[in-house]
Parts: structure tokens; sequence; C-alpha cells
């Protein structure tokens, strides 16, 4: 397969995948279960999560190992099966797309507060990272993206580890951002510019957002990148906030609205484009379409 | 009253080994410690809280800020204990069963005590009946619920069940937060309150006592 940061160097603009959560319980995890723990016990659910994105025209499918880190396995007891949870995703999706699309290995956040503001040590997250990128290069990942943080810290700790233990594979890094009537933030006070600056300098090969609350905040969010990096941008957003509509849950944008804000995305210089929390295959599809009709910066 | 100034200015910055020796200062000055407490520390903490609503400051401002209080009422909880002076209100907080998620609920948690609250925190995975019990057995005002994926809501509407039962309906407030839940879902069960972040669920809190208790 071409690699990657040569499609995107070249103007290309590339689609990755939806959401995992919805999928998974869709397909049998349990509320309160590790969602990561399906990787041990149910590998052909990943398969089919993979083949839907795929056929849906994702070009990176992501692998269901969010909480894939030892420190984050822990509140269930799962911290020593983190490699083999990692390596088993990563070959799960290996095995659906078979080179038809790159594979992305999903790491987030370790679900602690860093010294001094919390309890937990810098280097026990650090080394918590290190065994997850670890297990994705040995596994053959294609590219890893450490998302949905908002800990600046946190997220050079990822990136640092990514670097070091994942040496060649290209590193996404996407933070999620709040719109306050000041400006986006992360709830840890991260300022855009702020990210966009650390991560390029920390050596990230594409930086961007993800998850947040909409599309049309997404555009812009990745105005505000472009203005401090000239790394290639990659937004995955959620369909807006849920709402509760008789007892369920219920993500307001639609395919067909994601899909037209995209073309947005794209002016606004994104190099790829993909889903958060409540977008399904059919968000993917319609923003596909959309995105292939626009071609080519 | 200088004392109680300096108290508030480094809670504010988050300097808990200063807020610490400050209190004990003030203590041995003879200050009243319900006056230490009111004019220096929730002082303090309520223009974190104000400041943190504004999104001048964030996160990491506030659990530093939390973390010089709780020094500090190392200090002083003894002492107002021994005068007899109730401890602003006791809360019971968790995550709902089944439900792991806790990061805003530890927020929450960390908030309340923050500004002068009791907070028996539950942790995560707390069935309905542990509440109530907890509640029960420790006098608590407020039972605070936080759900993170809309399969564990309806534990909530249990907990306002069970609290009818038991005959706690109306004496011990209920709140409700978490990213699935909505100020209807809240009314819908029969609970007292919802909160959409943390700040709020202070107010909230807050609101539920008289100020001159």
């Amino acid at each position: 397969m071409i690699n990657l940061l040569e499609r995107l160097r070249s103007g290309e603009i590339l689609v990755s995948d939806g959401a995992m959560g919805t999928m998974l319980f869709e397909r049998g995890l349990k509320s309160g279960d590790c969602p990561e723990a399906m990787n041990l016990s149910n590998i052909d659910v990943l398969e089919d999560i993979a083949r839907l994105y795929l056929d849906a025209g994702a070009d990176l499918i992501q692998t269901n190992t969010f909480g894939g880190s030892p420190l984050k396995l822990a509140s269930y007891s799962l911290s020593g099966a983190a490699p083999l949870i990692n390596r088993n995703a990563v070959l799960a999706v290996k095995r659906a797309v078979s080179g038809r699309a790159y594979v992305s290995g999903s790491c987030g956040p370790c679900g602690k507060i860093l010294k001094p503001y919390g309890d937990t040590d810098p280097e026990a997250v650090y080394e918590s990272f290190e065994i997850q990128m670890q297990a994705f290069a040995e596994s053959g990942c294609d590219v890893i993206c450490i998302e949905t943080m908002m800990d600046l810290n946190e997220m050079l700790l990822a990136l640092k580890a990514a670097k070091e233990k994942a040496p060649g594979i290209p590193v996404m890094t996407t933070m999620t951002f709040e719109a306050t009537p000041k400006g986006f933030y992360t709830i840890m006070g991260v300022t855009i510019e702020k990210a966009a600056r650390a991560l390029e300098e920390a050596g990230a090969d594409v930086t961007g957002s993800n998850c947040g609350n909409g599309i049309e905040n997404m555009i812009r969010i990745a105005r505000e990148y472009r203005k401090h990096t000239a790394l290639p941008l990659i937004i995955q957003s959620n369909a807006g906030l849920p709402l509760i509509e008789k007892g369920e849950l219920v993500y307001p944008e639609s395919p067909e609205f994601m899909a037209e804000k995209a073309k947005e995305l794209v002016d606004a210089g994104v190099s790829i484009i993909g889903g958060c929390c409540g977008t399904g295959p059919a968000h993917i599809r319609a923003i596909r379409n959309s995105i292939s009709t626009t071609g080519i910066r | 009253m200088e004392l109680l100034e300096q108290i508030s200015e480094n809670l504010q910055n988050g300097f808990d080994e200063k807020v610490a020796a400050l209190t004990k200062d003030a203590v041995e000055k003879q200050i009243h410690p319900k006056e230490i407490l009111q004019n220096g520390l929730i002082a303090g903490m309520n223009v974190v809280s104000k400041k943190f609503k504004n999104h001048d400051i964030f996160l990491p401002d506030v659990l530093l800020a939390a973390r010089a209080m709780n020094s500090a009422m190392e200090v002083l909880k003894p002492l107002l204990i021994k005068e007899g002076i109730p401890i602003r209100g006791k809360v019971v907080i968790g995550s709902v069963k089944d439900d792991l998620h806790d990061i805003g609920k530890n927020l929450v948690a960390i908030l309340l005590k923050g500004a002068g609250f009791e907070v028996i925190d539950l942790g995560n995975d707390v069935p309905a009946e542990k509440f109530i019990s907890t509640a029960m057995e420790e006098n608590a005002h407020v039972i605070g619920m936080s759900a993170l994926l809309t399969t564990t809501m309806p534990v909530m509407k249990k907990v306002v069940d069970l609290a009818k039962d038991e005959g706690l309906y109306g004496r011990v407030r209920i709140i409700v937060g978490g990213a699935p839940v909505s100020k209807e879902y809240a009314l819908e069960i029969g609970a007292d309150a919802y909160s959409y972040d943390g700040a709020n669920a202070v107010e909230t809190v807050e609101s539920f006592f008289p100020v001159n208790s």
C-alpha cells in the first residue's frame, strides 16, 4: 500500500471510520463490560465491524483499542492482557481489510489525572502507553491514532511512547475541545494553538480533533488548527450532542448533514475526515460520496 | 481579617501547604473555625468556582485549589466537630450500577469537597440499594448520581423509587448528571435536580441549603 503520509502530501482527501461503541453494543457488548475484552472473546465481531466501514468507503479503519492501555484496562483487572488485547484488535482489522485500508491503532486517555493535578505519576502513564504502542508495532499497525485527549501532557507522553516503541509508524494526534464563549479549550484548558504547536514540535505526523459537539464546531476548530500548523489535519466529529427521545439516545446530525459539512472541512484544509460518537457506516458512506465529488484538493 | 484574605488568595492559587499553615495560624490566633471556613476557605473556593464557570481558569486550577481546601479541612474538621458546628452538608455520590465511567463524578466530588461539603464517594458501579443504605446510615442530605451510559440510567429511577419506599423522599435531595442525562429525564423519574456540569452541580447542591444555616 502507498505510504499514508505521501498520499496526504499529494493532496488526497481520505476518509476514516465512524463510532465503535454503538457497533459493539449491537453485537453483544453489555453495558459496564470492558469494550476491549471483546478482543479476547469475540474477534469475529471486530472483523465484521471493520468490513462494514471498509464497504462504506473508509480508507482508515480504527482498532477496538481506545481503552487498551494497561492503566485504563486496570479498572477491569485486565492490565496483564493488554499486549494480547491490542494485538488481536490489529490483526482482526488487518484480516478484514487485507490491504484495502490502513489499520489505525486507536489509543485513548488512561482515565487518570496526572500529577500535580491528580495522583498518577507521569512515568506510570508513559510506561502504560509504551506497552500499547509496542503491541501496535509488533502486530503491524499502519498508523497510530492517539485520540480524545484533553491533557496535553498525557498526549505528549503517548506520542513519545509511540515514537519510541513504534518508530516509523505515522502518528495522528487528536484532542477534544469544548466551545466556550472565550474560544475552544479542552477541559484541561489547552487551546488549539498550544496543542498544534506542541504536537508538531513533538513529532506528530497528523494532528486535529475528534469527538466534540458537532461538525459545525469542527469546521471552526480545523480553521484554527490550520493557522498554527502545517501538518496534515484529521477531524473525526461526533454527530452532535446526544438527545433523549423516548428513552433512547439519539444523535442529531444525519449522514446527509455531516456529508454536506464535510466539504467545508476539506475547504478548511482537512486531509482525513471521519466520525466519532453517533456516526455509523451510513455517515461514512455519505461523507465518502461527498468527498469524492470534491476530488483532490 | 487580613489572615483570612491570605487564606482565600493562597487557596485560589492552589498553594496547599501555605493554606494549611495559614489555617493553623488562624486557629492559634483564636479565629473561630466557622469564620475561617466561611470567610477564608469557602470565600476562596467561591472565587475559583466563578472563574471556572466563566472559563477564566480550567480544571487543573480547580483541582489544585480543591487540594488546598482539603489540606486546610484536615486542620479544621476536628475543631468543627468538637464545636458541634455542622459541616455544610453531607452528600453521598457515585456512578450508578454497571457504569464504570467516573471522571465526571470524581470532578463533582472534588468540587463539592472544595465547596466545604462532606462527600461520601461510593465509587463506580454502585447498586441502587447502596445509595439508599448509605444515605440512611450517614444521615446524608443529598444523593448525587452520575451515569455515562443510557443503559445504566434506569438505576437512577430505582434510587428515587427506593427513596420513596424508605421515606427518604423529600428529606434527602436527589441530584443526577452525566452525558446522556437531561433535565427532562430528571423530572420524569422524580429526581430533585439535574446538573449539566461540575460547577453547576455545586451551585445546585448549595441551593438545597439555606444561606445562614
